[in-house]
């Protein structure tokens, strides 16, 4: 048995335990732990099996903002779990689990099943990569194969943001979101505040950029700074921008926005919708990308913010 | 029809589909950046645009040889996207494209730009979401890109549902959001476990590919009953009361008519197109009976509603049951699927349902504004203080009954004719009841609004009439469907269309209005304008038993619209339709 089995031997006795352990216990709050430390653990097994572009964005946005996320609304639930106290009987509870492990069976069936030389089309992605002029076939299949569903994509996460928002109040509408926060301006979070983001930025810079030719791309590169600017906000050092504000509304549109007329060009112009000139494909691809992470940190942090709280005088 | 060759090459007018997608998302990042006081402006300017282009579209295919395709970055599949548009995505484009116009004009007065902009910023914008996701999905060709289409319907949703922020309907959304996703991810994992097995997402080639092994039927089973939930076919439809009540009446229009339209139409092709029947006849039953049990459900639940909103949702409930009823109809005598009658008379019914069930919403929402409440019982009177809305509602309803010529009157035709060749008697009792059950809330509504007033009605807020014409025309859409020309957009078999003028118009008209009024006499718990004295002490022994029954059938509706039944439900159904498929293959 060698250091590599054993390893993973662990790590996966470590990802069902934190599974059981999460849909097991009782408080929301360890529940959210526990959610956290798998999607942190599931990122590892994403490295294991060399899909590290998967890893960066499960470790991002599983175990990261989504993590904290999860972990606000459990703080917030907590008052309030002891009043719901509406547990249902253990006749429910034994059927649930019944049925749960039968379509867990069902899948594992399922996944047993399928072809050892799995049908796959990665020779194709990398085949075909001379069309972009980038070497990352997992970019070339997001920004190129398959645009159309990236560019929507993104069209989702303004529609997350839309809907965040119209939980607002009508006077806070297009005010700050979020409470306003105040840290000691000499504590620890400030300091990490003004230490911090000057390497998390250059960090997230260089994701996507390295994501042309090797793992990375923007949505890892635009969680990485998206984190950076909630830590300053977190730490009072600067302030959430108005709802109604045009630069940040631009900013938020900027993605999806130059993805979708890049590709009218390419109807109007080129070869399709989406096509990219080959002589330019890649600093378009780049061109877009850069876009999209400014639009991505925006809008996760916009979405861990959380709905306009204060209204600004107009 | 899908193309029965591979698509390499994008078609004539292939472009279409595209900007059919593109318009109404540009349109919502427009919006956006703009700002509050551009919104409905730009709402208004995408509008007819999208008209011309579903329009064009509908223009384009017959010439096309029935499909559109488009290449998306002139990638071929299985590496690259293909959209591609058959008769079913050309006509649900354009009813989608007469519907939301049309709810548009009647929410413009309601959602002005204003100082309180939140509700209207917001709504606006998702509209135009919702359309841009309802075309994608009709004009996906690729398992992925519909999963994507449907999460973009999915969130365009949901802040409609909660838009007037109160705590209810704030928990409706929350509701429906989760409910849906769960329905997201056994589609996902649907589709990850086809990729898996036939290293393709595109229709085509995955209906070429796929073959009746244990995998390919889990998955099948999986993605269907995903698509059940986000449908609110019964027993899964625990969100769709709340949602579709609580909401502004304009989403509530949308919700109803289009929006669960969405996963349906992936149903469709999920079933008829990438695996070509092979979840089998008796899978198909399971969704024939979940339908004919959402009919008398929906429509007895619908009976005992005492707002007006919620009767209308739960008839919704029984009209998504009735769209089920095609797919084991749609299983001829040797067990094979065959595109034919009962799949355009279910699209059909789709589309009749579509535009007049938004319209009933909106003459609601009229009324609402008017009265100040919905109570059915309160609604006396107020065919002469609203005239329009009434005729709306009446309209509507009508059209839902199957009267001729009305798209339900053709579409029950169409299913009918499949009972009666693929020798399923057995549907034919539910087609029929189907229209009597309609036309049983239909009647207890009217007879409320045309009763004489206890006292005279002193309406809160005029309701600009151009509302009550948008609505007043898609009821009559609704009634006119039949006559449109649909055989070169669906599959409808020669022969066998009854003359929507002719005598038995007027028998299609008049047995189910009396069946229904018997109905609504015996399962409606409420005091109303129907029965005379005499005979109400008559048949009350039988009238006391159909509303024990009826307070059965509601007392059951509300056990299984709490979580922990509904997420049962949802379990149970995708593991009796994993098993009958396979026993079935």
């Amino acid at each position: 048995m060698s250091i590599t089995t054993v390893f993973e031997s662990v790590l996966a006795a470590l990802v069902l335990g934190l599974a059981l352990w999460t849909i097991a216990v009782r408080e929301t709050y360890s529940a959210t732990v526990g959610f956290v430390a798998y999607g942190l653990m599931v990122a590892l097994i994403w490295v294991g099996l060399d899909a590290i572009d998967v890893a960066l964005t499960e470790a991002a946005i599983g175990g990261g903002l989504g993590g904290i996320v999860l972990l606000g609304a459990a703080a917030r639930l907590r008052d309030t779990e002891s009043t719901a106290a509406e547990t249902p009987n253990r006749m429910v509870r034994l059927g649930a689990a019944a049925l749960s492990a039968a379509i867990a069976a069902a899948l594992a069936i399922a996944i047993l099943l399928l072809p050892d030389a799995a049908p796959t089309l990665a020779p194709a992605a990398v085949a075909n990569a001379a069309a972009t002029g980038l070497a990352n076939p997992v970019t070339n299949v997001l920004m190129a194969f398959r645009g159309m569903d990236t560019a929507l994509e993104k069209v989702v996460l303004l529609l997350a943001i839309v809907g965040v928002w119209s939980l607002a109040s009508d006077q806070a509408w297009g005010g700050r979101p979020g409470p306003h926060h105040e840290a000691d301006p000499n504590g620890v979070l400030a300091f990490l505040a003004r230490l911090l983001p000057p390497v998390g930025i250059v960090i997230g810079v260089y994701i996507l950029w390295t994501g042309a030719d090797h793992p990375g791309g923007a949505f890892q590169g635009g969680a990485v700074l998206a984190s950076m600017w909630l830590l300053v906000i977190m730490a009072g050092l600067a302030d959430t921008p108005p709802a109604s504000s045009r630069r940040l509304r631009l900013v938020l549109v900027a993605g999806p926005g130059l993805f979708f007329l890049v590709g009218l060009g390419g109807l109007c112009f080129g070869a399709a919708f989406l096509a990219y000139p080959i002589a330019h494909a890649k600093p378009l691809i780049l061109g877009i990308e850069t876009a999209m992470l400014l639009t991505i940190a925006a809008t996760l942090a916009l979405l861990l913010a959380g709905a306009p709280e204060r209204s600004v005088p107009r | 029809m899908l193309p029965p060759a591979p698509m390499s090459a994008t078609t004539a007018g292939g472009f279409l589909l595209v900007l059919s997608i593109v318009l109404p998302v540009a349109g919502v990042l427009l919006a956006f950046a703009l700002g509050d006081r551009y919104v409905r402006l730009v709402a208004f300017t995408i509008m007819p645009l999208g008209l011309a282009i579903a329009a064009a579209l509908v223009l384009a295919l017959p010439r096309g040889g029935g499909h559109l395709v488009y290449l998306l970055g002139a990638w071929p599949p299985p590496l690259g996207v293909a959209l591609h548009a058959d008769g079913l995505s050309a006509v649900m484009i354009a009813a989608t494209a007469v519907v939301i116009p049309a709810v548009a004009v009647y929410a413009a007065p309601e959602f002005r730009p204003a100082a309180a902009a939140r509700a209207p910023a917001a709504f606006w914008m998702l509209l135009l979401a919702i359309w841009g996701a309802l075309n994608a999905i009709f004009v996906g060709g690729d398992l992925f890109t519909l999963y994507v289409a449907l999460e973009l319907l999915t969130f365009a949703t949901v802040p409609l549902v909660s838009l007037d922020g109160r705590a209810e309907t704030l928990q409706a959304a929350l509701r429906y959001l989760l409910f849906a996703l769960l329905g997201s991810v056994l589609y996902l994992a649907g589709t990850a476990l086809l990729y898996g097995l036939y290293g393709a997402l595109d229709i085509v080639l995955l209906s070429r590919r796929a073959d009746a092994q244990l995998g390919t039927l889990i998955a099948a089973a999986l993605m269907t009953t995903g698509l059940l939930a986000k449908t609110a076919l019964f027993p899964l439809h625990l969100w769709l009361p709340p949602a579709h009540a609580g909401a502004p009446a304009a989403a509530s229009a949308i919700l109803s008519g289009l929006v669960v339209k969405g996963s349906l139409f992936i149903v469709i092709r999920l079933w008829f197109d990438v695996m070509r029947g092979l979840p089998g006849f008796a899978a198909a039953h399971v969704l024939g009976a979940l339908g004919a049990t959402a009919i008398i459900f929906g429509s007895v639940v619908a009976l005992r509603q005492e707002r007006l909103k919620l009767l209308i949702a739960y008839s919704t409930l029984a009209q998504i049951g009735y769209l089920f009823l095609m797919f084991p109809l749609a299983f001829d005598v040797s067990g094979d699927l065959k595109r034919g009658g009962a799949l355009a008379g279910g699209v059909l019914q789709a589309i009749s349902h579509a535009t007049a069930k938004a319209a009933m919403f909106m003459a609601a929402g009229s009324i609402y504004a008017g009265l100040g409440h919905d109570r059915i019982t309160g609604l006396n009177g107020v065919a002469r203080a609203q005239p329009l809305s009434v005729l709306t509602f009446a309209l509507g309803g009508v059209a839902l009954m199957g009267v001729p010529p009305s798209g339900a009157s053709l579409a029950k035709d169409l299913l009918l004719q499949a009972a009666a060749e693929t020798e399923q008697w057995w549907w034919t009792i539910l087609l029929q009841a189907g229209g009597v059950l309609t036309a049983a809330y239909v009647v207890l509504v009217l007879a409320h609004a045309l009763a004489p007033p206890d006292k005279p009605i002193a309406l809160r807020g005029a309701v600009p009439r151009i509302c009550d014409l948008a609505a007043l025309v898609l009821a009559l859409c609704s009634l006119l469907l039949g006559l449109m020309p649909w055989a070169s957009y669906l599959p409808i078999p020669q022969g066998g269309m009854s003359n929507p003028l002719g005598i038995d118009a007027l028998s299609k008209l008049l047995l189910p209005v009396l069946g229904g009024t018997v109905l609504a006499i015996l399962l409606s718990p409420w005091p109303h304008p129907l029965a005379l004295n005499a005979v109400e002490r008559m048949i009350a022994p039988l009238r006391r038993a159909c509303l024990g029954f009826g307070r059965l059938v509601e007392a059951v509706d509300d056990v299984l619209r709490q979580w922990p039944a509904a997420s049962m439900s949802l379990l149970l159904v995708a593991l009796l339709l994993g098993t009958l498929m396979f026993a079935g293959a």
